[in-house]
């Protein structure tokens, strides 16, 4: 699509338009995909506590999310007046870009990617430590004690999780040889028996699956880890001043945090875009239906663990993270080394 | 083009929020300043092709530093009028200090402009057919792999000094053990009383 943009609009301008394109391709879809997703999420907590669930909007209260966004967006934009203005606009607006901007590098499907960068990995890792940064600067230019709480909570929080998350990432990176995304789902091709696609079933592969999908949950600051906006705590944490549009911006860049993760479970340890097995018919179906079935799936378990796990305490989510986690992430980087050592590289 | 434009945007957002860092009245805006200057100097590289050097510097210095930063700065209670009070006192100090590093900086261009000095090492070419990554690795963990291992023991030991430093066995708080915790049941911690009406429970 680029080279037929760039042939009738010149190089530069081609590109410019051809991207500008694929961004609304990837950004549009997302957001529609958030909101249909808080849908599902109200369902399947309204199922797993034998409730209906939104179901008066629309057929089968499929149109709730918009029209929540509907009138979230005719409400009264609310500014504390003891709040710094500029930080208290500007949080939301930081937290929503930064839950976008990572899909850039997101393989969709062979060659589907906006920016298929050879640090995708890393990029990856970089935006998501920063979205810790609309959280603390949300809950100082509050100026109100369960923001500033809040914001104390997420910062200690995130930066604990994403050590192991680090861990993880470099043992499959290890195992890959690679960090474009592209790469580390090709080689996770036939990976175990010979058509098995997936790092997942590497038995030694597997634990940093399990600590990747836990640790995915505490940088999203969903349950069991909701600390940061623990309603019996904290109001509603580091939101509870925002109103209006400034409050849908951090819900639609949560959700799309989360979509994020349940993308990067898929992609880092299920295969990606590739069928469970390696098997000649199952590459019949298209690549994206595989991905977005294994984004959907690990969505239902986050939904899943949120519905019938209790909140953990603050000093045990603490203690999971730098005393269980990151000792064995630590042994796991060391133990997945020595493996490749012993047996591809000797 | 581009790229001069690229670089003269990054850089002059570099240079801006340098200053504003040093100038901002309020220590919060400050570190938020010097994220932007972090993440331009990130841009710098790049644009030089640097491209691991410059995740990484957004992965260390503003996804963890300047976390840690903003976390204690947060926290302070500063009072701008004693900040201020100093200025004076300091002045001909800070002076000096700015006076050594644009010495610095003028013999250090100069040294660059002259050299005949180890040319081909002022731009070294990424080797064909490696990525980025590859090209630092191998020339961390072959040529460079002593000062490397040292450079991680002496973090290693100025890690175990902190700890060693800051560390004091506190008598009055209770540890709390959880795996004894998650082996507690009902029958051990709580237990059923049939008490008659108007006499108090002996606890």
């Amino acid at each position: 699509m680029t080279e037929w943009f760039q042939s009738v609009l010149g190089t530069g301008f081609g590109w410019f338009t051809a991207t500008l394109i694929l961004i609304l391709l990837i950004a549009l879809p997302l957001m529609l995909a958030v909101a249909m997703i808080i849908y599902a999420d109200r369902k399947i907590w309204a199922a797993m506590a034998l409730r209906r669930g939104p179901n008066v909007v629309g057929p089968f209260g499929l149109l709730q999310s918009f029209a929540d966004g509907l009138k979230v967006f005719l409400q009264e934009t609310i500014i504390p007046t003891a709040a710094n203005r500029g930080i208290f606009l500007m949080a939301p607006i930081i937290t929503f870009t930064v839950a976008l901007i990572a899909w850039a590098v997101i393989p969709f499907g062979p060659g589907m990617v906006l920016a298929d960068i050879n640090v995708g990995l890393l990029y990856i890792f970089a935006v998501s430590s920063l979205g810790v940064y609309g959280v603390i600067m949300s809950g100082w230019a509050s100026n109100s004690k369960y923001p500033f709480f809040s914001a104390l909570r997420a910062a200690a929080q995130m930066v604990s999780y994403e050590v192991s998350i680090g861990f993880v990432l470099i043992s499959v990176v290890l195992w890959a040889g690679t960090f474009n995304l592209s790469g580390i789902i090709e080689a996770q091709r036939a990976h175990v028996f010979g058509f098995i696609n997936g790092f997942a079933f590497n038995p030694l592969l597997f634990p940093m699956a399990v600590v990747f999908l836990i640790s995915a949950l505490a940088e999203t600051a969903r349950a069991p880890f909701d600390l940061t906006e623990a309603e019996s705590e904290l109001v509603a944490g580091y939101q509870t001043e925002y109103s209006s549009m400034s409050f849908a911006l951090f819900w639609l860049g949560e959700y799309a945090n989360v979509i994020l993760m349940c993308a990067l479970n898929a992609i880092l340890f299920w295969g990606g875009w590739l069928p469970p097995v390696d098997w000649a018919p199952l590459y019949l179906v298209p690549g994206i239906f595989w991905f977005f079935a294994k984004i959907l799936f690990f969505f239902f378990v986050f939904s899943w663990v949120k519905a019938t796990v209790p909140r953990f305490r603050y000093d045990q989510l603490m203690r999971l993270g730098w005393k269980v986690f990151l000792p064995l992430s630590l042994f796991w980087v060391f133990l997945v080394s020595g493996w490749l050592m012993l047996t591809r590289y000797s | 083009m581009i790229q001069a434009f690229a670089f003269y945007l990054f850089a002059a957002i570099v240079l801006l929020s340098g200053a504003m860092t040093v100038t901002s009245r309020n220590p919060v805006h400050s570190v938020l300043w010097l994220i932007l200057a972090f993440f331009n100097a990130a841009g710098l590289m790049l644009i030089v092709g640097a491209e691991f050097i410059a995740m990484l510097l957004v992965i260390v210095y503003v996804g963890a530093v300047a976390v840690l930063f903003l976390f204690v700065v947060m926290m302070l209670d500063i009072d701008f009028a004693e900040l201020r009070a100093g200025f004076a006192r300091y002045a001909v100090f800070g002076t000096l200090v700015a006076l050594v590093l644009a010495a610095e900086i003028v013999i250090a261009v100069g040294a660059w402009s002259a050299g005949s000095l180890a040319l081909s090492q002022r731009v070294a070419p990424t080797p064909e057919g490696m990525s980025n990554i590859q090209a630092v690795g191998t020339l961390l963990y072959t040529r460079y792999l002593y000062i490397f291992e040292a450079a991680g023991v002496l973090l290693l030991v100025a890690m175990v000094g902190a700890i060693v430093l800051t560390h004091r066995t506190r008598s009055n708080t209770r540890s709390q053990s959880v795996p004894r915790q998650n082996a507690r049941r009902p029958d051990e911690a709580t237990r059923n009383v049939n008490q008659p009406v108007g006499v108090g429970v002996e606890l």
